[in-house]
């Protein structure tokens, strides 16, 4: 998925109405948005940090400092890591590495959606469509459900030995 | 939370810098592990830095890391910063891990490696300059900058590798590198050795893909080949193949040693010793052993090379000890001198000159130079408060007067400066002064004296500084200290004393004092000079054509590197001033120092009496050379380098490879007939050569003796694989091979010969004589690998090297020299180094640890029974109290010693 596109769904998913124009940049195709105030801003995760604030969703990067982090970590999982590689040996280790740091979250950060989830499925999506047999998928239903997500952490949750449900966005 | 960083690894760099900003706001245990080491459970590749939460979740993003920190002490996520951060990981890092590869593995040259990252470099200058902000982010500091900063700091810090036409880069750059956390990380990670302390890091790492067109490649590169093109396999072994017949003339020996116009004329000068103290260990390898590697190497690489030294004889010192030994202070220097001479010369130290500063042309220089500063307007004139010991009946000198540091109060500062902190110190500052000798308290008294107007001529000095630093090869400490002199901003320093045993100073009213030896002392080395020749001012007036090489430990920089400099500059007579300021960190003896008084260590005039030989002290000196970090010496531990590096490793190849040229081929260098896994060796050779050329011609004297070792290695490990001595046995074409084998095995031997030549030169001959290898190839170091010792080419008779020393033996000097117990010393808990095998299993139990917590906070959430708790909480604090035993002492020193 070129960027633009990317950027356009996560525009929507976030339900910002008015669509943003996209150029790209250099050879691997950078995306940039030219903002109406200041400057342009240029790359995939730092646009996508912008619209999450544009549309008040500030919740989506995290909400403590450990969770701040770790949405960007895995933001910049994707970008390096996972657009990064392109050999099969690489996207195996990407997934079973993925898969066992998933095993005993319902999302990356632990209980809450975040934007880390939607652009690393975003990035995912072409690896697990061809490569159904690995465990991330669970993972990936539950992404791919995240516009109406509670009722499916509810269930994860449950499963997890009864831990309080960490899922509304405060 | 849990920091593991690791020396080699680069992305320790930002991390620390960032915690240590964080201090404060959190508490964090800073663990260093191998660059290799998985601490991430769910990761397949390891991955170091690493920061493990409280929460028991990871992050393993240095970016992440240091985003955290700054969170922690409130900073606010912006769109700006975030930019520059994924600009980072996406544009810089790969840009960056090319760089490093071309320059650290590949050696190669200044625009190659420049290549990569120009763009990126650009990229951030224009930024800067075009936002005309000081940071990245804007007007203050951000993780931006941090993460930035650490990224390029292991290239950048090289002035080199910092376009002149950069501006706003290098301000920024230079901005950040001085400050506190900065400063700390980069000399923690990177131990003064620049991006080549990324070595054994990046060796590991595949070679970077060319960045432009960068081609989908699904095929791994062989590893062997990673590192090696063709083309430099092809190189290696057409230089070989040209053999002898490469070598240029010898330059004939002079005498004197006079500069040549339009050659590399080097002038090497180690610092004087104080002439009535018996150097010690760590004085040796401290300034005359480095400077002597150097020089050796200088020549060999056909620089004009001239190396002084003498000792330093004026003083109180001296005259105190006459007295006590009821001599004059020229007898006393005689006889000292005389022994100062003769412990360099057991050490085989090859001085042009060693000579003293209690000569006419001393008194003659030191006057001229003073009479142009006070003529310029660089001397001033004060009444200074002074200690006096009324029942010695003498005005005393700083280092006659012990008291308390006002500035870190530690209880035995000199009157000169305090050997804890470091700041010099003006005697009468001390608190409780007692006069060293009689333990009195002395009085203050008023005397007239000279100062040299050192903030007159700062400015010269901040000029000089500027010219000279970049593209030298000042030591990072060397820079550090200087630079911290001129920020405090310099003060006048008085440069007369009430003594008789000094250079007169000729001014009226001054009859009755002295220089002050630190105004004079590094005078010395020009009047030394000028007692080896009259065409002195060759040398000494040309700063142009005249590198010059300072050596010394790191307490000498401020003389070196701001006095003396400032002294010449302001004389305005063209004198040659340092180019290159090389300072050793401080050597301890076992665990602690050095001390004559206590009679604990190892001291010059003793090291001949263990009948251990000079070559070897040589060795394992330069083998723990105070290079970039303190460092100890171990009687076990030479024990242990002389017989593994040493008797198995070096002494073991060369002798091999001798040995099976005479048994097997009459002595007579076998016909050798190169096939593809030779070629490649000859490959990896020129390789550590040229790695070796490069770490000496920036003076890192500790780390190219490693090289060393490693072609050793590498030609035990050849001839392990081609069995030589079962092929001699066997058909034509076996036989063929074992020659060719043997052939390469021992031109190796002869190549190493001539590389160990500055470390160990009793050595060196010895080899060389065995080998008989021609008389213009024992002198000669090119940064190719050429077959010097071609087939039919006769040696000589072949025998061991070295000898194996024993435990008993070591024990007994352990003993006799005092000091260190063989008991290991409990290390502080905050940043303990984790051996690899402790580490793994301190690893398991934290995570055995998180678990059993995890465990007792869920059962006492639901309330759960009182007794079940306490038994699951009695099992946590068991595996604590084991995590703790794993962490705080390492059960049992490493199996086996440790290679690198």
């Amino acid at each position: 998925m070129a960027a633009a596109a990317e950027l356009a769904l996560l525009e929507k998913s976030l339900g910002l109405s008015k669509g943003n124009k996209y150029s790209a940049q250099g050879e691997r195709q950078v995306p940039v948005l030219q903002t109406n105030h200041g400057p342009s801003l240029t790359g995939l995760t730092t646009i996508a940090a912008h619209l999450v604030k544009q549309a008040n969703k500030e919740y989506l990067l995290g909400s403590t400092a450990e969770e701040k982090a770790l949405v960007q970590q895995w933001l910049e999982y994707r970008v390096t890591q996972v657009d990064g590689h392109s050999s099969k040996d690489d996207i195996g280790t990407l997934l079973k590495d993925l898969n066992s740091y998933l095993e005993d979250k319902v999302y990356l950060t632990g209980y809450n959606f975040t934007l880390a989830d939607i652009l690393l499925y975003y990035g995912l999506h072409r690896f697990v469509v061809a490569q159904l047999v690995l465990e991330p998928n669970s993972w990936a239903k539950t992404a791919i459900g995240a516009p109406d997500t509670k009722s499916m952490i509810k269930t994860r949750s449950r499963r997890k030995r009864g831990r309080p449900n960490g899922s509304s966005p405060n | 939370m849990r920091l593991f960083v690791s020396e080699g690894a680069p992305g320790s760099l930002p991390v620390l810098a960032a915690a240590g900003r964080a201090r404060g706001s959190a508490e964090v245990l800073i663990s260093t592990v191998g660059p290799e080491e998985c601490v991430v459970p769910f990761l397949t590749r390891p991955k170091i830095p690493v920061l493990q939460l409280d929460s028991g979740n990871y992050l393993f993003s240095t970016s992440a890391i240091c985003r955290y920190f700054f969170l922690l002490s409130g900073w606010e996520q912006d769109d700006l910063t975030n930019q520059w951060l994924e600009w980072e990981a996406t544009e810089l890092q790969p840009a960056l891990s090319a760089a490093f590869y071309y320059l650290v593995v590949q050696g190669k040259k200044r625009e190659d490696v420049l290549d990569p990252v120009r763009r990126a470099l650009t990229h951030i200058d224009h930024s800067l300059s075009r936002r005309s902000c000081p940071f990245l982010a804007g007007e203050t500091e951000s993780v931006a900058d941090i993460v930035l900063w650490g990224a390029l700091y292991p290239l950048l810090q090289d002035p080199a590798y910092l376009p002149e036409e950069l501006g706003a880069l290098r301000s920024w750059f230079q901005t950040l590198s001085i400050q506190e956390p900065c400063q700390q990380a980069a000399e923690t990670v990177l131990k003064q050795q620049g991006a080549l302390a990324f070595r054994p890091y990046l060796q590991k790492q595949p070679q970077p893909s060319p960045l432009e067109g960068r081609a989908v490649s699904n095929e791994p590169e062989e590893e062997e080949l990673a590192t090696l093109s063709e083309e430099e396999i092809a190189m290696a072994v057409t230089a070989w193949e040209r053999g002898l017949g490469s070598l240029p003339t010898l330059r004939p020996q002079q005498n004197p040693v006079l500069p040549v116009a339009g050659e590399r004329n080097v002038l090497i000068t180690s610092a004087l010793p104080y002439v009535n103290n018996v150097p010690h260990l760590g004085n040796i390898i401290g300034c005359v052993l480095s400077a002597d590697v150097f020089a050796r190497y200088s020549r060999l690489r056909q620089w004009n090379t001239l190396y002084l030294c003498g000792t330093d004889e004026y003083g109180t010192a001296t005259e105190t000890k006459a007295m006590e030994e009821g001599l004059t202070p020229q007898q006393i220097c005689d006889k000292y001198h005389i022994i100062h001479a003769d412990i360099y010369r057991w050490f085989n130290i090859s001085f042009d000159i060693f000579g003293r500063t209690t000569t006419p042309q001393q008194t003659l220089i030191t006057q001229d130079i003073f009479q142009r500063l006070l003529v310029r307007g660089f001397v001033l004139q004060d009444t200074v408060e002074q200690l006096r010991c009324e029942r010695c009946a003498r005005f005393l000198a700083d280092r006659f007067v012990e008291g308390v540091c006002p500035f870190c109060g530690y209880e035995e500062a000199r009157g000169d400066q305090c050997d804890k902190c470091g700041k010099l110190i003006n005697a009468i500052e001390l608190k409780k002064p007692q006069c060293k000798v009689c333990r009195s308290c002395p009085v203050v008294k008023s005397s007239k004296h000279l100062f040299l107007d050192l903030p007159k001529l700062e400015k010269r000095l901040e000029e000089w500084l500027e010219k000279t630093l970049p593209g030298s090869d000042w030591t990072t400490n060397a820079q550090f200290i200087t630079r911290s002199w001129l920020r405090d901003g310099l003060k006048p320093r008085c440069i007369t004393r009430d003594l008789k045993w000094g250079t007169p100073v000729p001014l009226e009213g001054f009859e009755d004092k002295v220089f002050y030896v630190w105004f004079d002392a590094t005078f010395g080395y020009i009047s030394i000079t000028a007692n080896y020749t009259d065409e002195w001012e060759r040398w000494w007036k040309n700063p142009e054509q005249v590198d010059l090489y300072q050596f010394m430990a790191k307490d000498n920089v401020p003389f070196h590197g701001l006095v003396f400099p400032c002294s010449v500059l302001g004389a305005e007579d063209n004198y040659t001033l340092v180019k290159h300021l090389i300072a050793t960190e401080y050597l301890n003896y076992e665990d602690g120092k050095f001390s004559k008084s206590r009679g604990v260590g190892v001291f010059g005039d003793m090291a001949q009496d263990t009948g251990i030989p000079a070559d070897i002290w040589r060795f394992y000196l330069l083998y723990i050379r105070p290079e970039g970090q303190d460092s100890a010496f171990s009687w076990t531990d030479m024990l242990l380098k002389n017989n593994s590096e040493l008797l198995n490793n070096l002494g073991n190849f060369i002798n091999r490879a001798g040995m099976f040229v005479s048994k097997f081929f009459g002595g007579r260098v076998p016909e050798m007939v190169l096939i593809p896994d030779d070629q490649r060796l000859l490959a990896h050779v020129t390789m550590e050569l040229r790695h070796f050329h490069q770490l000496l011609e920036k003076v890192r004297i500790r780390d190219a003796l490693r090289s060393i070792l490693t072609i050793s290695r590498h030609g035990n490990q050849y001839i392990q694989v081609n069995e030589p001595w079962k092929r001699i046995k066997g058909n034509e074409a076996d036989r063929q091979r074992a020659g060719t084998v043997t052939g390469l095995a021992v031109n190796i031997a002869a190549l190493l010969s001539i590389m160990l030549q500055p470390y160990m030169p009793a050595v060196s001959a010895t080899i060389q004589a065995q080998l008989q290898l021609p008389p213009p190839a024992c002198n000669i170091l090119l940064t190719d690998f050429l077959c010097t010792l071609p087939a039919g080419h006769q040696i000589g008779t072949v025998s061991p090297l070295f000898q194996k020393l024993e435990n008993d033996q070591m024990e007994g000097l352990r003993q006799r020299f005092g000091g260190g117990q063989a008991k290991p010393s409990p290390k502080p808990a905050a940043a303990e180094t984790v051996t690899a095998t402790g580490q793994q299993q301190i690893h398991m139990l934290m995570n055995e640890v998180t678990k059993q917590g995890n465990i007792v906070r869920e059962l006492k959430a639901q309330k759960a029974d009182k007794n079940q708790v306490a038994a699951e909480v009695a099992k946590l604090l068991e595996l604590k109290k084991q995590l703790a035993l794993a962490e705080g002492k390492p059960t049992e020193p490493p199996k086996g010693k440790k290679k690198k």
